[in-house]
């Protein structure tokens, strides 16, 4: 089998938001960046894990992004993987991603690709569907838990207020969260493998050229005008706000 | 020219956001002086229930009543939503941003060869850029959309749904190449937490945080839920500690939830978390440490012990609902 995960680059959770003073960029100063969370807790270790099960599985990982990408890329090796792909652009919106990864699919044939089931910076949630869709393949997307017996594989996805639980065979597209997998830290035998893998650079295919989208401007959220405090036992006073002021109940 | 819109059902009834992503939709046909068609898959038990989408702003509904569209499968509904806009000469379509929107929709915009944008949380404004919450909702982006024919997804408890009159024209509708045999998805089982608010719709939200010590303590949460007719949720490491199921968890690694009232207690209110509840439109915090981080994002707060203040609080409640 063989499989490739996508990796995205995004900043660190904790990194203060700040925007250029005309407000069109992200200010990157002093920002630290990390592995996409849900690229690397889950998409990433499960498709470890699956190699760990079927020891025969190649595992490729694969990034859109620039050459700051790469230190991204060599910490997921570290997790594991045999070789890490980037696509040399900087993409603005899932179209460019997806078509970018696509054509690299194309040409080095996969059974299964795993994404995270979205970044935590532009919050798209679309890459693997757009992917799945360019590809022509099967898509099951938020899974909450898959397992793979050389044949069929078994995968549960949330929906609203509940799960489901489907069958499909390869190949398949899988976008990933939560419960699917435990986060892993990589370990000194990994870190210093990680160094010899191979990464390879691909130019970008001319249809990933044209991005879809165009982003205008950001903004922080406006400031709370700051909290009304109750005092303990006054409750009663908390659920007449709540309704006289608020109006939420 | 139409806007066309996934009116995702499940046994026979309308999910909260289809029904908001309708009404968004109407608002923008109104401008523009366009109608709003409601596409519905699979079969239903209520035939009248097509009609009455005309209250939330479908002039049309066409209904894709085939069994074998009962279960999801984003690859089939996009092959089927295709052919439609195709026949239609369509540009634009708008699906909820829930669980199945979400994976429809970047599916259909690949295959269709449309521009994509997700989770938006406006109509466009005059530069025709749509908000969307950008780094877990810590800020927010002006985005324009460049091709002519585009897909977008609506943030779940954006847009009230504001009681309209009417009913639309309910049209069967068959697809031509799509069929059962193309199904590559099989459905196994379904499992639905019973008689609970999902998540993703609750209007109120109680969530409880590691100051709540430990899962036994999670009574008064539920109790106070209950109450209120809200969902519950968690912080993460009650989740990652097994004290509440994953699917609670909230932030923004975790679910990202809009409600009107967010309830926060025992949470210290960690930049993670914030990220995913700040959408809120009323937060209220229940925190025994005055200087918890989440006070200053909160609108209306208590310091004090959980454990006392919550079971006053479903009391007060209770005497305000009159339940006794
Ligand atoms: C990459 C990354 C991603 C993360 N993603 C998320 C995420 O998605 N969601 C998330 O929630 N966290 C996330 N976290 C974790 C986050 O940083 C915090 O650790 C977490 O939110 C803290 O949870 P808590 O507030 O429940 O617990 P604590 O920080 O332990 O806070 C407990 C609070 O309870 C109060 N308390 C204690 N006893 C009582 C009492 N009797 N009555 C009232 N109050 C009491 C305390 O004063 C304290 O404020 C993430 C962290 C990282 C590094």
């Amino acid at each position: 089998m063989k499989i490739l995960v996508c990796i995205s680059k995004t900043a660190d959770t904790t990194a203060k938001i700040a925007f250029t003073p005309d407000q069109k960029s992200f200010l990157e100063t002093g920002v630290q960046f990390i592995i996409n969370p849900y690229d690397e807790w889950y998409a990433l270790v499960r498709a470890v894990e699956l190699k760990e099960q079927y020891p025969d599985t190649v595992l490729h990982l694969i990034t859109v992004g620039g050459a700051d990408t790469e230190p991204i890329l060599r910490k997921a090796l570290a997790i594991g993987g045999d070789a890490a792909f980037r696509v040399d652009l900087q993409p603005i919106g899932i179209e460019q991603v997806a078509t970018a990864i696509a054509a690299h699919v194309k040409q080095e044939g996969y059974d299964l690709i795993f994404t995270g089931k979205e970044t935590i910076d532009y919050n798209g949630s679309g890459v693997g569907g757009y992917l799945a869709g360019l590809l022509d393949w099967p898509f099951v997307s938020l899974a909450t838990r898959l397992t793979y017996d050389g044949k069929t594989v078994v995968v549960e996805r949330e929906i609203e207020g509940g799960r489901e639980i489907a069958e499909a065979e390869l190949p398949l597209v899988v976008s990933c969260q939560k419960g699917i997998a435990e986060q892993r830290i990589p370990n000194m035998r990994g870190i210093m493998a990680a160094r010899s893998k191979p990464l390879q650079v691909m130019a970008a295919p001319p249809e990933a050229q044209q991005p879809a989208v165009q982003i205008d401007h950001f903004a922080l959220p406006p400031k709370k005008s700051g909290v009304h405090l109750v005092e303990p036992g006054n409750e009663e006073e908390l659920v007449r706000l709540l309704h006289e002021e608020a109006k939420v109940i | 020219m139409a806007i066309f819109v996934f009116a995702d059902q499940q046994h026979g009834s309308f999910k909260k956001a289809a029904l908001e992503t309708l009404f968004f939709a109407s608002q923008m046909a109104a401008r523009q002086q366009q109608e709003v068609v409601a596409v519905v898959m699979g079969e239903i038990d209520q035939p009248q229930a097509l009609a009455d989408l005309g209250k939330y702003g479908a002039r049309r509904v066409l209904h894709v009543n085939a069994g074998w569209l009962n279960d999801f499968d984003a690859q089939l509904y996009a092959r089927v939503f295709k052919e439609i806009l195709t026949q239609h000469e369509a540009d634009l379509c708008v699906l909820p941003h829930d669980f199945n929107g979400r994976a429809l929709a970047p599916y259909l915009a690949a295959q269709w060869q449309a521009g994509l944008l997700t989770g938006i949380t406006s109509l466009p404004d005059e530069h025709g850029c749509y908000q969307k919450q950008v780094f877990s909702g810590k800020a927010t982006a002006w985005i324009r959309l460049l091709p002519k024919r585009q897909v977008l997804t609506l943030l779940p408890n954006t847009f009230t749904p504001t009681g309209k009159e009417g009913q639309a024209k309910v049209e069967q509708w068959q697809p031509a190449q799509v069929n059962a045999a193309q199904r590559r998805i099989r459905v196994k089982e379904v499992q639905t937490t019973q008689g609970r608010v999902p998540l993703t719709e609750a209007s109120i939200i109680v969530s409880g945080g590691r100051g709540l010590k430990g899962p036994e303590n999670w009574g008064m949460i539920e109790q106070l839920a209950e109450v209120l007719g809200a969902a519950t949720a968690c912080s993460r490491p009650v989740a990652d500690a097994g004290w509440r199921p994953h699917h609670e968890h909230v932030g923004q690694t975790g679910l990202t939830v809009r409600p009107n009232l967010y309830i926060a207690i025992g949470i210290s209110g960690a930049i993670q978390h914030l990220a995913g509840v700040n959408g809120s439109k009323y937060i209220v915090v229940i925190n025994k440490d005055p200087e918890a981080p989440f006070f200053q994002a909160a609108d209306y707060g208590i310091v004090g012990d959980a454990f006392e203040v919550v079971p006053r609080l479903i009391e007060a409640i209770k005497k305000y609902k009159g339940i006794s």
